[in-house]
């Protein structure tokens, strides 16, 4: 028993220093095991056997009078596997859909634990910190077990670390690798029931599945690799049950969880706001600027398709004739080529009602053109379609045709020189502007 | 003589046995029948409900509104000071339509997938509720952390009675009954749109039901007998009332009308089952009906005539 004793270096004495610690193992564990549970769609999972442990604990508050942290662990993880396989025997036997499955578990579960906690509520006193969670009530017995059942945890996962991750991602094609998938998912529950169990007394049985799901989810939301994720909400976890220790502990009375649960959520809306790349203002904004730039590109197209008519003898297109073209105001016409003036793609004239393209506008607005009549050629040519059906597919197409998709496009029609409409298709990388 | 003793001793036991069934009775007396139908009552419209819930595969969203709407109770109570006050109804049901709105917000707009939606935004809503009764209300209001795993149901026979028909009803069972025929009346109108979209929502949507107004009135009149059901058995149970009768029933029938019969009586037996486990064993009386409805739907599970598990392995 030599390193249960080292075990007992690692417990801080004060009572803040013990709640820092749980909340640190708390964090780590659900979020060790929520990026899995995220993952695999399974957060309703989570919830179901979160509330199905409370049997465990009841039972453990009753046959052990000492408060055993071990006996009570074991009970409640009993319990959380015992949902677990029932509601997969539920699924494999009835016609009963996994929700309603995982519902009844949950239920059942549950009320069985508050009838039998009704029963004897002098030797259950404590039960309301396993529902609720109060992190200032954890003692060094029970830091010890979490030390050790969180130590095992994360071991397991290292180990099985990527087995769980194809099997988490594809069934299937685990099999054909030919891992052994359902020994591998018995692993896998049993792993959540534990992380659910560790993370009891701190958060709660009613809010344990908030630990697992929102830390891994704000994480999911901030990274692609999962590695990376896993250490992501592994530290969102641990940052909201510090936080939530601290702020329960300073007013009276309140349970921890639901603080540690609001903080968590406090995490989830900034990454769900401010994410670099899936975050919803990083779309807004992508999605404003794209707009923008079809918008610019498509007012290009109309200048050159306005000198392509006059057979580039002009010198300037005027902002009239831009606006018919365009089917708009005058002043709008006056806007959109503001907007180009920006960005240097034309040049205003002296008088200032009209515009003509400099360098980068002529080779911009010949890619624009070349674009859309390569499509509509390869469209006609390769894809079969009537030349009159063409014009509306092109017109979305022309702003997202990369370098690459081009020149294969070039060499797929043997480099063409006129579209489907018999207009010449223009040739950008020559850069020389038709009337230069 | 010998045969006289006998016969006492064979009255003491017929007597014993009698007792288990009538101790509701003796201990209670009417306050026993009055337990039984307001747990019945509950049950009911919950079972109605519930059984459209899991055909819809929307069990979980039933889970996520009875969480979600308590915010919605703590702040209507805090504002009105009344839990009988039908604008508890009117909070919690906002409170229900935002969890669902905070779902669609999450997995339409991001690549978080809708059961991690879900469970983001009703434990946020649940927490949030928590935070606000432990900070806003004070130690000796009738709203706590109690109410909120066990309802209020143990309490009926200390509420107010009204007098009717010559006897003192408990007022809760009259806003029960109330909310219960409602249900009915409503389910009764709208069985057509409910069947049709339930089974085949692209049918439904054809005959022009619309899939969006009818899910939001779905969940706006679940949100309305949550809270209802609420006070009587608490935030957590609620989904129990909702899915377990619909899901026996699931289990004995192939038919829709039978399976909503059948969920009827099961929560007209659990109710009754309840009230014995709640006298027998001396618990609470919410957490009896619910684990009292979950030993009938493992009877269903193991003896059910669709899916019984007996006869599958008969065959």
């Amino acid at each position: 028993m030599d390193f249960l004793i080292l075990l007992d270096f690692l417990i801080p004495a004060t009572g803040a220093g013990k709640a820092i610690l749980a909340a640190v193992l708390l964090g780590a564990g659900s979020g060790l095991l929520g990026s899995f549970v995220v993952l695999r769609r399974m957060a309703l999972m989570g919830d179901a056997i979160s509330h199905a442990v409370l049997p465990g604990v009841v039972a453990g508050l009753i046959y052990s009078p000492e408060r055993s942290p071990v006996f009570i662990f074991l009970c409640a993880a009993t319990a959380g596997v015992l949902g677990a396989g029932l509601v997969r025997a539920m699924m494999a036997t009835t016609r009963l859909k996994s929700d309603t499955a995982l519902g009844i578990v949950l239920a059942f579960f549950f009320a069985f634990g508050i009838m039998w906690q009704s029963r004897n509520q002098e030797s259950t006193a404590g039960v309301m910190n396993f529902l609720f969670g109060n992190i200032g009530a954890i003692n060094a017995d029970d830091l010890r077990m979490m030390i050790i059942a969180t130590v095992c945890l994360c071991t397991v996962v290292f180990i099985l670390k990527r087995p769980l991750l194809v099997v988490s991602f594809d069934e299937g094609f685990s099999r054909g690798l030919g891992y052994p998938v359902r020994i591998l998912n018995a692993v896998f529950y049993f792993l959540l029931t534990f992380s659910v169990v560790v993370a009891l007394q701190a958060v709660g049985v009613v809010l344990v599945s908030a630990m697992l799901v929102t830390p891994a989810a704000a994480a999911y939301l901030l990274t692609d690799r999962f590695g990376k994720m896993l250490l992501l909400s592994m530290a969102f976890g641990v940052f909201s049950g510090v936080v939530g220790g601290v702020v329960s502990a300073n007013i009276n009375g309140m349970p921890t969880g639901p603080v540690i649960t609001l903080a968590a959520t406090a995490v989830f809306a900034a990454t769900y706001f401010l994410a670099p790349q899936h975050g919803v203002l990083a779309k807004l904004f992508r999605k404003v600027r794209r707009r923008r730039r079809v918008h610019r590109e498509n007012t290009l197209k109309a200048i050159y398709q306005i000198q392509e008519a006059g057979g580039f003898s002009y010198d300037h297109v005027s902002l009239i004739e831009l606006a018919r073209k365009r089917r708009h105001t005058e002043d709008h016409a006056r806007k959109e080529c503001a907007e180009l003036l920006r960005h240097g793609f034309v040049e205003l004239s002296s008088d200032g009602h009209a515009v003509s393209l400099t360098t980068p506008g002529w080779k911009r607005a010949m890619e624009m053109v070349r674009n859309h009549r390569l499509w509509e050629l390869y469209l006609t040519n390769e894809a079969n379609y009537a030349d009159d059906h063409v014009h509306e597919d092109a017109e979305k197409i022309e702003h997202i045709l990369g370098v690459n998709t081009v020149r294969q496009l070039e060499q797929d029609l043997d480099f063409p020189e006129l579209d489907p409409h018999g207009k010449p298709i223009p040739q950008p990388q020559l850069i020389v502007p038709p009337i230069a | 003589m010998e045969s006289l003793s006998l016969n006492l001793s064979l009255s003491c036991h017929l007597l014993r046995n009698m007792n288990y069934f009538t101790i509701p009775w003796d201990n209670l007396g009417i306050g026993a029948f009055w337990l039984m139908l307001m747990a019945f009552l509950v049950a009911l419209p919950c079972s109605q409900m519930g059984s459209f819930l899991i055909l819809r595969r929307m069990a979980l969203t039933g889970d996520a509104i009875s969480h979600s709407v308590f915010p919605g109770v703590v702040i209507a109570f805090v504002l009105i000071g009344d839990l009988a006050s039908p604008w508890l109804i009117v909070g919690a049901g906002l409170a229900g339509l935002a969890s669902t709105v905070f779902i669609e917000l999450i997995h339409r707009k991001t690549r978080v997938k809708q059961d991690a939606a879900t469970g983001i935004s009703f434990t946020a809503l649940f927490a949030l509720g928590v935070v606000l009764m432990e900070s806003m209300l004070g130690k000796n209001v009738d709203l706590d952390l109690d109410c909120v795993l066990h309802g209020r149901l143990g309490l009926l026979l200390e509420e107010h009675h009204v007098e009717m028909f010559g006897t003192m009803v408990p007022q809760p069972i009259l806003v029960m009954a109330g909310v219960a025929l409602l249900t009915l009346v409503m389910m009764v109108i709208f069985y057509r749109v409910l069947l049709l979209s339930s089974f085949d929502s692209g049918l439904a949507a054809s005959y022009g039901y619309k899939p969006l107004v009818i899910h939001y009135c779905l969940m706006f009149v679940v949100s309305f007998i949550v809270v209802a059901a609420f006070q009587a058995v608490g935030a957590i149970l609620v989904i129990a009332l909702l899915i377990l009768p619909g899901a026996a029933a699931y289990l004995c029938s192939c038919r829709l009308k039978a399976m909503l019969f059948l969920a009827g009586l099961h929560a007209l037996l659990s109710a009754v089952g309840g009230l014995y486990l709640h006298v027998w064993f001396n618990t609470d009386m919410a957490a009896a009906v619910v684990v009292c409805g979950g030993v009938l739907l493992l009877l269903a599970w193991l003896l059910g005539p669709v899916d019984g598990l007996m006869w599958k392995w008969l065959r």
